[in-house]
């Protein structure tokens, strides 16, 4: 090609035009031949786990939530910690689709999709535990919701955990609407490119009657820019929410002003290892590595780098208060449940995972290297799981009340309710690549343009010039 | 190609999108409305009972006191049922042969209690104390209706928690006293049983606005200031701790 350095420009590579953009994604929709044994292997790894999770749901309605580890004084424990890591998975997509969209950011467009599914899939991983944790899920609705009843009571809502209902069933909300709207276009394109009459079908009637006129692709930008603006705030609400859970309480440990932007950044944190972690296999099993370029990585790395730096700097702060609050609780906690004792293992092993490995981002190669990438980001997984779990029952068992402080153990139920919600977000991962556009095609086509200069990129060869497309 | 959707899937696409808004709304408030209708509650719907006892008779016509079958009233949790010598304690003088009566009879005869059919109730996790209401002169038919108007028994109220709240959280709305009966010396228990004596002497008219809507079965919840400002008086004098009656032990120990 005449024109190659444009082309050649690090956020597409190789030599894309529109047809090659529409086939690299669109056939992984249209094509079953696409998906290899890695998508059967995940899927079927995925489906098992999601057998898991029903398995241990039906045992937890039947039996009660006795079956965990939770006892006094430790009754937030494993379903907690699992619905904080869940939903601070989820906040790297919307980071992506929201923020980055409204700062401009290019780049976003070929990894915000699988981003933002990867953000409801996880929310809705993390909407389980709080139900689960109601013991009587069926009777939750209006023990979460302020739904008027004939009781007369309602939720206190002075309470965080009042506001946390809010905030993550706002965020699921939005996060849904966003991810769909996005994908509209993205259906109309599969709708016109398949053949087969149900697909035809299906996605027709999910392009909503998408034409690609000017004038629905005004109302989409203005439309999807509202979302964007209202999603925005929630990037950084709904964590903060979170974190008022444990920052209004008064357990030892938990009362410190610095929750808020620790837990924030901590989700941006773990959401950017987990898209790190998808996006590898991603673009090696599907060949998409044109797509989600090395350049892609190296500014998730980055971001992934930074936001470890601010939770590294937490930890301080929470070293820090424990010290200088003089409250004697605080100290106790923290120097002999985290930093000594029975469960310091558990912190010094997040503080390895988040503090010390991220590190290796430093080294430009290690952020282009998709060994380390996926090394550090499920390192940082880990960290961040180890790091509410030092949070959560950590702070609980010690009690103020020093007869009442007891060891806390997992049973084998809260294991395999975590893995069961692991392998949820794997199926429906692997089942959205099968049947969703991995990749948001039109913004990818869009960016080629802008990227070459304004100019409509070259046509494919076996189209004759002067044909239009 | 021909098309996949005729033009009336824009139509169908329009209405799903309302449809999906109104139906799961309109489901919400079908079971809100149903929960509260006397289909569920029951109120106002008399039950059959193995003897038609009519209150309307016993307690409207002829004046019985409450307590002369409801003897624990006062004093305990539970109000109590009439045993069946109760009832022979006039029907072995009057109307002796009455068929309606067989059942009474016949339990009286047999030692075997009348199984009547329980109209107000409310769940065992609810620790419910007539005689506490009763003491700070919650009136009977405050809760049970107009009871004197009863011919087969029915459910004055729906006894569902937001309704015994209503009270329970301001309950300065509904202590009242007679000016009359407490010169007189009544006690706010002594009130309670005196309105049905002063309804049967001298009928509604010459009972006070509150007694009125008792003795008619209107909900005698008072939004007026001044009748407040009583109430909540009353509520100082009888003690009624409200920064506590609303909470959750109070009831469900």
């Amino acid at each position: 090609m005449a024109d190659k350095r444009p082309l050649n420009d690090v956020m597409i590579t190789g030599e894309q035009n529109y047809r090659s953009i529409d086939d690299a994604i669109g056939s992984l929709v249209i094509d079953p031949k696409r998906h290899k044994y890695p998508w059967y292997v995940m899927a079927t790894l995925g489906f098992l786990g999601a057998n898991v999770l029903a398995a241990t749901v039906t045992w937890l309605v039947y039996q009660g939530i006795g079956i965990w580890g939770n006892n006094w004084p430790t009754m937030w424990s494993f379903d907690i910690v699992n619905f904080v890591w869940w939903i601070g998975i989820g906040h790297a997509g919307t980071l992506i689709s929201a923020i980055l969209l409204l700062m401009r950011q290019p780049w976003r467009n070929s990894i915000n999709r699988f981003a933002e599914a990867m953000t409801i899939f996880a929310v809705m991983c993390a909407g389980m535990y709080p139900l689960l944790h109601t013991g009587r899920p069926w009777v939750a609705a209006y023990w979460l919701l302020p739904l008027p009843n004939i009781m007369g009571v309602w939720p206190q809502f002075r309470s965080p955990l009042m506001w946390d209902v809010f905030a993550v069933s706002t965020y699921f909300t939005i996060s849904l609407l966003f991810w769909f709207m996005g994908l509209i276009p993205d259906f109309a394109t599969i709708r016109d490119k398949s053949t087969g009459r149900v697909r035809k079908v299906v996605y027709g009637m999910l392009a909503m009657g998408w034409r690609g006129s000017n004038r629905h692709w005004h109302r989409y930008e203005q439309a999807y820019l509202l979302l964007a603006g209202l999603s925005t705030p929630l990037v950084l609400s709904v964590h903060s929410i979170v974190s008022f859970d444990f920052a209004a309480g008064i357990v030892a440990g938990w009362n410190i002003t610095v929750y808020p932007p620790y837990f924030v950044a901590g989700a941006v944190f773990a959401g950017f290892a987990m898209v790190i972690l998808f996006a590898i296999p991603l673009r090696r099993w599907y060949g998409l590595s044109d797509l989600i370029t090395l350049r892609h990585l190296d500014w998730m790395a980055k971001i992934t780098l930074a936001t470890g730096l601010i939770v590294g700097y937490g930890y301080m702060c929470e070293a820090f208060y424990a010290w200088y609050s003089a409250n004697p609780f605080d100290y106790h906690m923290s120097v002999y449940r985290r930093y000594t004792g029975g469960y310091a293992w558990a912190y010094w092993s997040l503080i390895l995972c988040n503090v010390v490995i991220p590190q290796l981002f430093w080294i430009p190669k290690a952020r282009r290297t998709e060994s380390t990438l996926l090394i550090v980001a499920v390192v940082v997984n880990i960290g961040m799981w180890l790091e509410r779990f030092v949070i959560i029952p950590m702070a609980l068992l010690d009690s103020y009340v020093p007869s009442a402080s007891q060891p806390y153990y997992p049973t084998f139920w809260d294991f395999a309710m975590f893995a069961g919600t692991v392998g949820f977000f794997t199926m429906m991962m692997f089942l959205f690549i099968r049947f969703l556009p991995v990749i948001n095609i039109f913004e990818v086509k869009d960016l080629l343009y802008k990227i070459l200069g304004g100019k409509a990129p070259p046509l494919p060869a076996e189209i004759p010039a002067g044909a239009g497309e | 190609m021909a098309q996949i959707f005729k033009p009336s899937a824009n139509t169908i696409a329009q209405v799903s999108l309302l449809g999906g808004a109104i139906v799961p709304l309109s489901v919400g408030l079908g079971i809100a409305a149903l929960s509260r209708s006397p289909a569920n509650t029951k109120v106002g719907v008399p039950l059959n009972q193995p003897v038609p006892f009519s209150h309307e008779h016993h307690v409207g016509q002829l004046g019985i006191d409450c307590r002369y079958c409801h003897t624990s009233v006062e004093k305990s949790a539970f109000a109590g049922f009439p045993p069946t010598e109760t009832c022979m304690s006039c029907h072995s003088q009057i109307w002796t042969n009455s068929p309606l009566l067989e059942p009474v009879r016949k339990s009286y005869e047999t030692g075997t209690p009348i199984r009547w059919t329980k109209v107000n109730k409310v769940p065992e996790f609810v620790f419910f104390n007539h005689s506490i209401h009763v003491n700070r002169g919650i009136n009977c038919n405050t809760c049970h209706g107009a009871v004197n108007d009863m011919n087969i028994t029915w459910k004055g109220n729906s006894f569902q928690m937001a309704w015994c709240l209503q009270c329970h959280r301001a309950p300065e709305r509904y202590l009242h006293e007679n000016e009359a009966d407490t010169a007189a010396g009544l006690t706010p228990r002594q009130q309670v049983f005196n309105l049905y004596w002063k309804f049967q002497q001298d009928g509604v008219k010459h009972l006070d606005a509150h007694e009125q809507d008792l003795i008619s079965g209107e909900d005698p919840v008072s939004f007026d200031k001044d009748e407040i400002a009583k109430g909540r008086k009353l509520v100082n004098k009888y003690g009624v701790k409200t920064q506590q009656l609303a909470d959750c032990w109070i009831c469900h120990r």
